[in-house]
């Protein structure tokens, strides 16, 4: 399986950028950004890591070249974000609480990583080099 | 109103991203780097000089936020493997922590 056409592949990702975009402004509204910890968007990198691994292990998503640009580019690529990751924690740092940011900085890549790896035990080798052909995570 | 702003944001942003990472990627994540460093400097420099309301809608939320990706980050460094894939995903955090901080401090 490869990787949809550019055409296909650019309208999905605009397409689920935004559905994952929306998901991730609804929560950070509802769930009101406070000066600790940012759970927020812990919780979304993290969540978005995972389910970015578990794509592959869904058959649908391997064998259907666009599903996976528009789930995995798109609704999750744009419901997790490195630049608010990055600028939350620079602005935990000018408020000088220096040990919150690096927790933040720190927890939310090592939790991610981890979650990723769980998630890669339970899909399987084959299946993810499957997924990586098909674009998943382009 | 404001999601509207979130969504058109986003839908420059996510396709922007496939792009860098359809021609730039096979060097080494540099596609995906690239997006994550360029965007965390914007956001910094967004957040640095109080923009909000519906120009930090737009730009911040919707466009930074889909032009970058988390996701993607951890899958490719548990993908590599090993210390280099470790380093991968430590470099993009920390390059995209002192992009952002210079995006914030420039020109305050």
């Amino acid at each position: 399986m490869t990787a949809p056409p550019l055409r296909a592949a650019l309208i999905a990702a605009a397409a689920g950028g935004v559905l994952g975009s929306l998901a991730r402004f609804g929560l950070t509204e509802w769930f009101e950004v406070g000066t600790g910890f940012p759970w927020t968007g812990f919780a979304i990198n993290v969540a978005g890591s995972a389910l970015l691994a578990g794509l592959a292990g869904i058959a649908a998503v391997r064998r259907t070249p666009w599903l996976g640009v528009f789930l995995g580019t798109g609704v999750l690529g744009g419901f997790t974000t490195m630049s608010a990751a990055s600028a939350e924690t620079v602005v935990l740092l000018e408020r000088d609480q220096d040990l919150t940011a690096l927790l933040y900085a720190a927890g939310t890549l090592l939790a991610a990583l981890v979650a990723v790896w769980l998630v890669d035990r339970w899909v399987g080798p084959a299946e993810r080099a499957a997924a990586e052909d098909a674009g998943v995570d382009e | 109103m404001t999601a509207l702003l979130v969504a058109l944001g986003a839908a420059v942003g996510a396709p922007l991203r496939l792009l860098a990472a359809r021609y730039l990627d096979h060097r080494g994540r540099a596609g995906t780097l690239a997006v994550n460093l360029l965007g965390s400097a914007l956001l910094g420099w967004l957040v640095g000089h109080g923009v909000d309301g519906r120009p930090m809608a737009l730009l911040g939320t919707g466009f930074c936020g889909a032009f970058t990706t988390y996701s993607a980050v951890a899958v490719q460094s548990v993908n590599r493997g090993g210390w280099r894939g470790f380093g991968y995903a430590v470099g993009t955090v920390l390059g995209c922590l002192a992009a952002a901080w210079a995006g914030y401090r420039i020109g305050t």
